[in-house]
């Protein structure tokens, strides 16, 4: 494999992963805040829809960002409401808004664009373009650096960045602030915080949210960054494979990104069969590499390597002592 | 004592529930322009106005017999198996791999071999996540998950690679053989005189699913081991203190619950396809959580909601033929009714409660 292989086969890794890390990233803050979802798929498929058809109405893909992110907020508060306020079963929840978002998404589009449930192609100011950094075309001739700077890291479009800068703010907020600080002693032990004069629905109903935001970024960047509108299911199981990576990740947000990037790697690998023969000298069947994640993740959470343990108040709704 | 007395339990809060869920349905067909009165008629008609009607609406009802019951056993062990999905593909296996390899004399035996192998199958990719779920305390919601991905890819592995007959471009195994055909209702209920159509794919395996039906009802409430789940379910320490293993119950209840959902297969692979395609099972794996959901993970509950599921499969497909809302209309209402039926039980109980604890002080 020569150098500029590595690069390309780099290069789509981190298209591949910025989704799964932006939705690594929501789970984060909602399951270290004690509320458990698996309705990551439903909130990034949601999202990716309504950002691609506002997007494709107004032509503006700002809008369509700011829609994607409402779309997935709503359907977080949805979570909200049964889970926190109604202290109803959270995976039940997480099940029932997957389907929601399956069914509404395609439902709409039919009736919006009648397109058999797919919006128009995006053009022009309807997607992100990819962003040239400074001095990337002068230094694309340095050997080695050249090709890094421009090809691998100049060229994405301004999600992959916010995406990347999403994690050390995430450790940030999470770890360096007393936000953070309540927010995961909330997924531990809910009654502390209460004792402490905090509000418990309150912290939850605001790592709810702030995974709707961050769902709603990592859908937007499917349908109009990674792809050019939407199309049926096109979330394809990433929002599952995201919350893999954050079992594997044990819940924290840099090891997210090692997760995310690794996983990502696997799915830009499974485009390039080649690549693989040449390197190890022998056929993988897609399959496996497509599958690999999830291996992963349940041999992770068997607890072979290292065992993942999650927040020790997740999935319990809390409730106030009368 | 409990707050309300059982038939608003059993009855009340569900049908309320299933209201609710209707309503927003007709919301959401008013909102894409359609008329929700006129809907409902094409789907009765459609799905139960004829013979063909019935032979769909009984066929999808079979399926999400078995995969409803195997929601509703692990839910009595207070286990959530999302997995069915993943067990019915590789109870595909099973029932492909009986029916091609073994040449049976006889559809009655053939059936047997194959429901075996659909049982162990399915029962197999239930046993490791139910493993780290009773050794190691792997969350069983993520390990199933993950285990109907790792499903996919290994029933699509073998059907690309393995079982695909030489020649053929499409991912499915060869048509089994003769032999091994289910008869229909149509065949069945010639027999005694009665028409019906020839077309639909209705089969033997409704009857099986309906014995199933009884022989869950029998093992949770007629024996000790579905006393133990039970207890298991409702009380972990409590059932500890009773000397029941919690690693034997959740192996055992997760074992019965995968089987179950394997079993679909002699319906969908055997009865209608008669070979295995990819995406066999279409989603059947999880209308199992709505329809165990609805069904209070009772039998019969789960009989009346496969029953209804079935109505809104075939009605679903008659609306997408005949008018331009598209099929996953029903994807909208299946969401609704685990949302309402599930996750927001407690917004139609909680009120109901209050209204019978204020009855009930009047009264005294």
């Amino acid at each position: 494999m020569d150098f500029l292989t590595l690069i390309q086969l780099l290069d789509s890794t981190v298209r591949l992963a910025t989704p799964l890390l932006l939705a690594c990233l929501a789970g984060l803050f909602s399951e270290r805040a004690g509320i458990f979802d698996i309705g990551l798929e439903g909130k990034m498929l949601a999202a990716a829809f309504f950002s691609a058809a506002v997007a494709a109405v107004t032509g503006s893909v700002w809008l369509g960002l700011a829609a994607g992110i409402a779309s997935s907020i709503a359907l977080s508060l949805l979570h909200g409401v049964a889970s926190i306020t109604f202290r109803g079963n959270q995976l039940i929840s997480g099940v029932a808004i997957n389907f929601l978002a399956a069914g509404l998404t395609v439902l709409i589009a039919q009736d919006w664009f009648q397109q058999g449930g797919r919006t128009p192609s995006l053009m022009g100011g309807g997607r992100f373009e990819p962003i040239t950094l400074p001095f990337a075309e002068a230094l694309a001739e340095v050997p080695y650096l050249g090709p890094v700077y421009a090809e691998l890291i100049s060229g994405h479009s301004f999600l992959v960045y916010l995406a990347f800068a999403a994690v050390p703010l995430t450790w940030w907020v999470l770890f360096r602030t007393r936000f953070g600080l309540r927010l995961r002693a909330v997924g531990e032990n809910p009654a502390a915080v209460d004792t402490a004069g905090v509000s418990v629905v309150g912290l939850r109903y605001a790592a709810v949210i702030i995974c709707g935001v961050l769902c709603g970024i990592a859908g937007a960047y499917l349908s109009t960054a990674l792809q050019a509108g939407f199309v049926k299911d096109m979330s394809a199981g990433r929002g599952f494979i995201a919350l893999a990576a954050l079992i594997f990740a044990k819940w924290r947000p840099w090891y997210a990104l090692w997760a995310t990037l690794l996983f990502g790697l696997f799915g830009a690998l499974e485009t390039r069969p080649d690549v693989i023969q040449a390197v190890i000298g022998m056929k993988v069947q897609g399959q496996l590499l497509g599958a690999l994640p999830y291996i992963m993740t349940v041999i992770i959470l068997a607890g072979f390597v290292g065992k993942a343990v999650p927040p020790r108040a997740g999935g319990q709704p809390y409730v106030k002592e009368r | 004592m409990d707050v309300m007395p059982k038939w608003a339990e059993v009855v009340l809060v569900p049908l309320i529930s299933l209201i609710l869920a209707a309503i927003i349905s007709a919301l959401v067909i008013l909102a894409i322009g359609e008329d929700p009165v006129a809907a409902v008629n094409l789907m009765v008609t459609g799905a139960l106005g004829s013979t063909y009607g019935w032979g769909y609406t009984l066929y999808y009802a079979t399926n999400f017999l078995f995969t409803g019951l195997a929601v509703s056993v692990a839910f009595h062990a207070g286990l959530f198996n999302i997995g069915g999905e993943g067990q019915a593909m590789l109870g595909g296996l099973g029932v492909a791999l009986a029916c091609l390899l073994i040449p049976w004399p006889h559809w009655t035996l053939a059936l047997l071999g194959a429901s075996l192998a659909a049982a162990l199958f399915g029962a197999a990719w239930a046993a490791i996540p139910a493993f780290l779920q009773a050794k190691r305390g792997s969350h069983i919601v993520i390990t199933t998950i993950m285990f109907n991905f790792i499903g996919a890819a290994v029933l699509n592995y073998v059907l690309v690679n393995i079982m695909r007959p030489a020649g053929s471009m499409d991912p499915a195994t060869a048509r089994f053989p003769e032999a091994v055909h289910l008869p229909t209702l149509h065949d069945m209920l010639g027999v005694v005189g009665i028409p019906f159509s020839r077309a639909a794919p209705a089969n033997v395996t409704f009857v099986i699913a309906i014995i199933a039906c009884f022989l869950v009802w029998l093992l949770l409430w007629r024996t000790w081991l579905g006393y133990e789940i039970r207890s298991y379910g409702k009380s972990e320490p409590a059932a500890k203190y009773a000397g029941i293993s919690p690693v034997a119950i959740t192996m055992i209840a997760m074992l019965i619950s995968g089987a179950l959902a394997g079993l679909m297969a002699i319906n969908n692979v055997m009865g209608e396809a008669e070979r295995l395609v990819l995406n066999a099972v279409e989603g059947a794996g999880f209308i199992g959580i709505a329809v165990a959901l609805m069904g209070r993970s009772h039998p019969f509950g789960v009989f009346l909601a496969a029953l209804l599921f079935g109505f809104l499969y075939q009605g679903g497909a008659e609306l997408a033929l005949w008018t331009s809302i598209p099929r996953e209309l029903i994807v909208v209402i299946q969401a609704l009714v685990i949302l309402f039926t599930g996750a927001l039980d407690n917004m139609v109980r909680m009120p109901l409660e209050k209204l019978f604890l204020m009855l009930r002080r009047k009264e005294a």
